[in-house]
């Protein structure tokens, strides 16, 4: 045996490492929580790293994972070696393909880290219910426990697909698996070369088409032979099996790791058993131990190989003494006897006492139960609940474990407080920011460890749900023995705050063990920190014995030269506290590490970093606890007392991190979700917020139109709403003169304010006595809270602007309509959701949206709180979120449905005029809602039209009331990334502008797939650097608004708010009265794009001065005027695509990795920008 | 005739030597430089901040946002390689000394004590002949005394001087109380050579959007008096060569630095106007003047204008200043 060599690496890590050394081609896109799997190989291969033949494998991202399973079976059917890596619905939309290569008996293994599949909602975290949705495809089913099973079976599986013809399906648990960080045994090539046998290659190079040695495939087959056909194939499956086992011995010969198809772990004489996949085998094991150490009798069974289902091996890895089984399964199908594993376990026991494979010769007890949907904890607790269950008479059958179903009373209760973890392990939780660093620096320290020291460690992250002022989790362990505990830590021997605001917010220390250590970041000293901490957490440092360490990270940081780059400093306080390696070691290890890691980024980071070490070393400092608790303050409300009972019971408890404890009876039972719940998290995230000096304020109404959060608005209203004003609240005369006489006040939401700073960017007016103040200053919010606080609540009482007085055309009077899009959990800075709100603003009391998966589906509706809201009237945007690669169609599903309901509105309207009332009826068919003021009149006939109708006692009229709201004109919007309308779901919005129908579509483009973390899409431009486009961009941007033009009856139009707005509110104007399909295309600056985000308006500017992006509007409407349709709003450019390049990190980086390339791209973007405008100039000049 | 002089232990073939200008950013000018007969090249400016606010810009720009939210934990591919543009640098001079015969000197651009002064070591790994240190200082803190500032400077040069075995040549602005004493505690700090003097960017004030902006005009002939002044001041007085520089466009103009002690005169701004062709004539002029006056080489005329060796040498000092202001009687 060789000496073993450990990596420390995560579960996506550890299987793009095997597949991409054991195949030739991947073809690959992007779906969290697989999407890491494919950046690593195409990373390795822009690095030039081989294959164990030699050979660089060729990555390639295609349009769809359908479009993946396409290209891989192609590259499959000519030969190469491929594989591939998806999740969730990615691997619903191979699901076709894996039909054909299965059929095809084509060797494969499919890399899948199991994601839960969107039902009432979507989740992106880990069940099997992806996976079991494959299980009739042919492909076998391989389940992985740990980051180490990961690396090996994806070696295994790649040798047991060529000997067996059976392309693979390998998947482990999403996010619990593929993002946990782990010290695991590496496989050198040497091994990965002994396991696969060339011969096998070979004969799949031999098998594949090539019109050297031509065969056909694909036939189609009629009712005389498809089923004789069919039943070829049958061999193949049932020879799979030993040619797994068969394979797992020669790796355990190489790697003394000794898998088992069906793996038992336990005494012989077990009398109750537990059987599962995936990860939760990891923790079933450390529990089943730990029973077993304490008297029990209990066993596993660990069901490795899953398809082919060998009912043999299955009854002889069974103990003779087994009583009782529950079988787990981390998925749901609803309407079936029970989940499939349950159902395969009870088949194969029949099946194998019938045949008397095994040694058990009657039926045991036979229960089934779902666990860990959507990566719900599975712990300990919970499985020595399975076991007691078990103990029962008669046990409860189809349970739930881990939730309280107080609807369906199907969940077994469990002790939440009990814990198996072991002495040794050094359990370890850290509570940052995003952006503070310190899953960055949690995981550089598990790494330390593992590397430097025999120890192993663990690593797992739980991340928020918003984007802006993100709060993350990190949950480590340390300990001398292979670390199986894969639940989170819930008695910590040591935690940390790396921000002080934490201390309102959060119960920190719930979860700390007695004699733990609390480490807290704090502006306080010495002597008056022990104040600055809420009465519940004082509690517990006293009852709890805790030792307090604190330190101001921030003023170290500061003096260091590192800004608020306070995650170096942290990591040093842990190990000087936490003992879990000799100080001086650590922080020798930090150092080199710190050289390591920021060498590449040049000196003076490295340096910086130093300092900052040793600044940390002399600033911390122990507090001496007192014995009693002081404070006069306490942990803070999550909503506010008087909110709704839903958003206190529901939302206010998953705000405070308790949604795990929310009982089943408390949720909607279809997914719907109340609107409107933004408003009640006052997350106070930002540092400064925007203060207004209305004595130079010019009312240009700019600030409400770039806020991204909504945060900051504007009211026009009658002085003799000022009564009761507070006295800091500000207003100045109204200055258009339809408005004349009234007062104008500019309000920001304090405690809802990100502090991004783009208010004050697009404030155009400066102080006249000191240039450095604008009409919008940022200022501390601290300091402003209350007294805006209150503010903000007496804005809100202040009435909203009667509609029919707002000229919708000129910015400074629209921007006065009420978002109804307020809050939502978006970067701060996001360049999207600006465009949402005017969408909302204008439209959003008649808007029904479709919303593409993506950040806007993230930001929409991620729980706990949602942004849509609704006026005064109730009336509000209705939002869904169908798919990623269907959102157009989904839209335009809408408009039929919509369109369908007003026919029958009308059809009954004309049936029933005589009834009804001539007058009425002519009214509403003959209504103009072209304006605010049309709408308001039709919806008061409609208003009247009820009335009559509640009055008449006809069939009809109770019909035309269902659908008379329809006869109020409603606004459909489809609404998704360039992901989407670039290239998953542009065969869809093709044929969606194709079919004339009246649908917006708005297409938020960031020129990156932005939510799963910067890949390259069809929208990228030339030279962008993209995730799989790491060398830049070798191809132009794709003009999909040429393409929508060719159509010549599309509205289509190009914009970007921070270069000129009044032209994206004439485009959304135009957009929405177009009485059939219009598109626009949405210039979205992006944290993605690597700019200043506090001024991201001038990069969208530049954009448009270079030609970089064009402004324009087509508009078929004007044809029938025999007028051009295309009018070019882009002034020629002045400025070089270079300077506008050079802006931006995702094209400058490449200079720093591949100048000549980043040279070349840069002149051919350029030239691309000169002809691009000279065709569009041509286009709007012709004479028509 | 002899053209040849010396500077900073450099033999040149000429004491025409081209300054820092961008001109040097492209390899193909500096070999055009070559070719027109500049003895020596002194690179574009490697700035302080810009070899720091890269790495931090580039470390921000692509970890901004990350770790923050689980679908999209980064946003950037994770590059191990970074090649900065201050590396491009140093493979400019790389380039330049495979390309060219003539010296190459690096510019180094900052004000304080910090990591950025390693890249003197790194410009003389590449093969730079000698490091000219821009100390570039605008002090605008009230509290900052005069002596401080001179010994910020000293400091600057004792790290960048420690690390490196090639000569150091000091470029320095004339606002100093007393730039005589300066410059000699410079050349006591072993500074090889002083550039007198360095022509700051100056704001300037956009009045359509009332914004300030840097800007540099074009030098002039009449600006290079007052680096002649300082050197024919200095020369005799401290152990060190010097460069003139600001305002060099003619032959006369080189011709006078020489006189009054100038080992070299550096031109800039006429060769960005006028291009680099520029070296060849004023050579040819040079000569003609040399022929003319009889001189046969550029050490003859070496400083043989001094404040020293002039009959009068208060006429480089105040009391000559009062009278040239009275000849401008209306």
């Amino acid at each position: 045996m060789k000496e073993k060599q450990y990596v420390t690496i995560d579960g996506n890590e550890a299987a793009a490492y095997v597949a991409y050394r054991v195949n030739e081609v991947c073809a690959i896109y992007p779906i969290t929580p697989s999407s890491n799997m494919g950046e690593w190989c195409d990373e390795w291969a822009s690095k030039g790293i081989k294959n164990i033949w030699g050979n660089i494998p060729n990555v390639t991202e295609m349009q769809s994972e359908g479009g993946a399973a396409g290209a891989v079976h192609g590259s499959l059917q000519a030969g190469a070696l491929t594989t591939t890596f998806t999740a969730a619905q990615g691997l619903l939309l191979k699901i076709p393909n894996m039909f054909k290569i299965a059929g095809e008996l084509t060797p494969t293994v499919f890399n899948i880290s199991a994601r839960t599949l969107a039902t009432h909602a979507l989740s992106i975290f880990g069940d099997h219910s992806d996976v079991m949705s494959a299980r009739t495809t042919g492909f076998s089913m391989f389940a992985a426990a740990s980051v180490q099973e990961v690396m090996d079976f994806e070696l295994i599986a790649q040798a047991a697909t060529l000997e067996s013809r059976i392309p693979v399906l390998m998947f482990f648990d999403g996010f619990r698996t593929s993002h946990e960080v782990s010290k695991i045994e590496v496989i050198d090539d040497e091994t990965m070369h002994e396991m696969i046998n060339d011969d096998l290659v070979a004969a799949h190079r031999r098998r594949a088409l090539s019109p050297d040695h031509p065969v056909l495939r694909g036939t189609a087959q009629n009712p005389d032979v498809f089923f004789q056909n069919r039943e070829t194939a049958n061999q193949y499956y049932t020879a799979a099996p030993d040619i797994f086992e068969k394979i797992m011995n020669k790796f355990a010969g190489l790697t003394g790791r000794q898998y088992k198809a069906f793996q038992y772990f336990g005494p012989a004489d077990a009398e109750r058993i537990v059987i599962l996949m995936a990860s939760g085998c990891e923790t079933a094991e450390e529990t089943v131990e730990w029973m077993n150490n304490h008297g029990e009798k209990v066993g596993l069974l660990k069901v490795r190989l899953y398809r082919p289902f060998d009912v043999k091996r299955f009854m002889e890895s069974l103990p003779s003494t087994v009583k009782s089984i529950a079988v787990l399964d981390r998925t749901k199908e609803p309407g079936a006897i029970g989940e499939p594993l349950y159902q395969d376990v009870i088949n194969a026991l029949h099946e194998g006492i019938n045949s008397s494979f095994g040694s058990l010769s009657t039926m045991p007890v036979i229960v089934g139960g779902r666990y860990g949907l959507s990566s719900k904890e599975f712990t300990p607790a919970m499985i020595k609940a399975v076991f007691e269950n078990l103990n029962n008479a008669k046990p409860k059958n189809h349970f739930t474990i881990g939730i309280n179903d107080d609807l369906n009373h199907t969940s077994l209760d469990y002790d939440k407080y009990f814990s198996i973890e072991s002495d040794k392990v050094v359990r370890a939780m850290f509570y940052g920011l995003g952006s503070d660093g310190t899953v960055g620096a949690n995981k550089n320290s598990i790494k330390i460890i593992g590397d430097e020291t025999n120890n192993f460690a663990q690593g797992y992250f739980v991340y928020d749900s918003k984007k802006a002022g993100a709060v993350t989790v990190s949950h480590l362990r340390f300990g001398p023995d292979p670390i199986r505990s894969i639940y989170l830590i819930n008695n910590a021997n040591f935690i940390a705050s790396h921000q002080t605001v934490f201390l309102e917010r959060y119960d920190l220390l719930r979860d700390l063990t007695e004699g733990g250590v609390f480490l807290l970041n704090t502006p306080y000293n010495k002597d008056d920190v022990w104040d600055s901490i809420p009465r519940t957490t004082q509690k517990r440092i006293i009852e709890k014995k805790a030792k307090v360490f604190c330190i101001d990270a921030q003023k170290v940081a500061e003096e260091s030269g590192m800004g608020r780059r306070i995650n170096t400093i942290m990591q040093v306080c842990f190990f000087a506290i936490s003992g879990v390696l000799p100080r001086e070691e650590a922080i020798s290890a930090i150092k080199s590490t710190i050289k390591k890691t920021y060498t590449r980024k040049g000196e003076e980071m490295v340096q910086m970093n130093l300092n900052a070490v040793d600044n940390t070393l002399v600033n911390l400092f122990e507090v001496k606890v007192p014995g009693e608790v002081t404070a006069t303050f306490d942990l803070s409300l999550p909503v506010p007392a008087d909110s709704p009972d839903f958003v206190k019971s529901v939302i206010g408890e998953i705000i405070a991190g308790r949604g795990d404890d929310i009982p089943v009876s408390m949720f909607p039972h279809d997914g719907t979700w109340p609107t409107a719940t933004a408003q009640y998290e006052r997350r106070n995230i930002a540092l400064e917020i925007p203060v207004w000096d209305e004595s130079i304020c010019i009312q240009c109404g700019k600030c409400p139109m770039v806020c991204p959060h909504a945060s900051i608005r504007i009211k026009v209203f009658d002085e003799k709403y000022l009564n009761d004003a507070p006295p800091k609240f500000k207003t100045m005369n109204a200055n258009d003169k339809e408005w004349s006489g009234m007062k104008y006040s500019i309000q920001v939401a304090p405690e809802d304010c990100t502090g991004c700073g783009v208010c004050v960017e697009v404030c155009p007016v400066k102080n006249k006595t000191n240039t450095a103040l604008k009409s919008l200053n940022m200022a501390p919010q601290a300091p402003l809270r209350q007294q805006e606080a209150k503010n903000w609540e007496f804005f809100l009482s202040l009435p909203e602007m009667d509609r029919t007085n707002i000229k919708v055309t000129s910015i400074r009077q629209q921007q006065v309509q009420r978002p109804l899009f307020e809050f939502s959990g978006a970067c701060a800075g996001c360049g999207e959701t600006p465009y949402i709100k005017l969408v909302t603003q204008l439209f959003g009391d008649r808007a029904i949206i479709a919303n593409a998966t993506g950040c806007s589906s993230i930001y929409g509706a991620n729980l706990p709180t949602t942004p849509f809201c609704t006026d005064d009237e109730g009336r509000g945007p209705a939002w869904n979120n169908s798919l990623f690669e269907d959102n157009a169609e989904f839209g335009m599903g809408y408009r039929l449905a919509i369109d369908k309901q007003y026919e029958i509105a009308i059809d009954l309207l004309n049936r029933n005029s005589h009834q009804i009332g001539e007058g009425l009826v002519s009214g509403l068919l003959s209504a103009n809602q072209m304006s605010d003021a049309g709408v308001l009149e039709q919806r008061n006939r409609v208003v009247e039209l009820k009335k009559v109708l509640s009055s008449m006692d006809t069939f009809e009229a109770k019909r035309l009331l269902t659908v008379a709201d329809y006869l109020v004109r409603k606004s459909v919007w489809i609404i998704g990334g360039d992901g989407w309308a670039y290239d998953i779901g542009y065969g869809g919005l093709d044929h969606v502008i194709a079919s004339g129908k009246n649908v917006n579509l708005l297409v938020l483009d960031t020129e990156v797939y932005s939510n799963t973390g910067g890949q390259m899409s069809k929208s990228t431009p030339i030279g962008g650097v993209a995730k799989f486009a790491m060398g830049g961009k070798p191809t132009r941007k794709k003009d999909l608004g040429m393409m929508a033009m060719a159509y010549g009856t599309v509205y289509v139009a190009s914009v970007a708010f921070g270069s000129k707005d009044d032209h994206t509110l004439k485009a959304f104007l135009e957009a929405e009265a177009y009485d059939g399909p219009s598109i626009i295309i949405a210039y979205s600056h992006c944290i993605a794009h690597g700019i200043d985000m506090e001024n991201p308006l001038r990069q969208q500017k530049m954009a448009v001065d270079s030609g970089q992006w064009l402004l324009y509007r087509y508009n078929p409407n004007l044809i029938n005027e025999g007028k051009n349709p295309m009018t070019l709003d882009s002034k020629q450019p002045k400025l070089p695509v270079a300077d506008y390049m050079n802006s931006e990190t995702r094209f400058k980086i490449l200079f720093s990795t591949k100048p000549e390339l980043a040279k070349k791209y840069y002149e051919e973007a350029q030239i691309t920008a000169n002809q691009r405008y000279s065709y569009y100039k041509y286009l709007s000049e012709r004479t028509f | 005739m002899n053209l040849s002089s010396g500077y900073l232990g450099l033999s040149l073939k000429s004491p025409l030597v081209v300054g820092a200008s961008p001109l040097t950013e492209k390899l193909d000018n500096i070999k055009i430089m070559e070719d027109s007969g500049a003895a020596a090249v002194v690179m574009h400016s490697l700035f302080e901040e810009q070899i720091i606010a890269e790495q931090l810009s580039l470390h921000d720009s692509t970890t901004a946002g990350t770790y923050s939210f689980a679908e999209s934990l980064t946003y950037f591919p994770e590059i191990e390689e970074y090649r900065l543009p201050a590396d491009e640098y140093l493979t400019l001079i790389q380039k330049a000394k495979h390309s060219v015969g003539i010296p190459i000197i690096a510019s180094l651009n900052g004000d304080t004590v910090g990591g950025w002064c390693n890249y003197a070591k790194k410009m003389e790994e590449a093969g730079a002949d000698a490091v000219e240190l821009n100390i570039y200082s605008v002090p605008s803190m009230v509290d900052i005394t005069a002596e401080a500032i001179e010994n910020s400077y000293l400091e600057i040069v004792t790290a960048v001087k420690s690390n490196i075995n090639i000569p150091i040549a000091v470029k320095l602005a004339p606002f100093f109380s007393n730039p005589a004493n300066m410059a000699k505690k410079l050349s006591d700090a072993g500074v090889n050579g002083l550039v007198l003097f360095n022509r700051f960017y100056q704001p300037d004030i956009d009045l359509d959007t009332l914004e300030v902006h840097p800007h540099i005009n074009f030098s002039s002939s009449s600006a290079n008096k007052l680096a002649m002044r300082w050197i024919a001041i200095l020369k005799d007085k401290i152990n060190c060569d010097f460069a003139a520089t600001g305002g060099i466009h003619t032959s006369g103009d080189v011709i006078k630095m020489i006189l009054s002690g100038a080992n070299i005169a550096m031109l800039c701004s006429e060769l960005i106007k006028h291009g680099i062709g520029r070296i060849n004539a004023i050579e040819k002029e040079m000569i003609e003047w040399m022929d003319g006056k009889g001189y046969e080489s550029v050490n003859q005329m070496l400083g043989s204008m001094s404040q020293k060796k002039t009959p009068d040498p208060s006429r480089y000092e105040r009391s000559q200043y009062v009278k040239t202001i009275s000849g401008y009687k209306v």
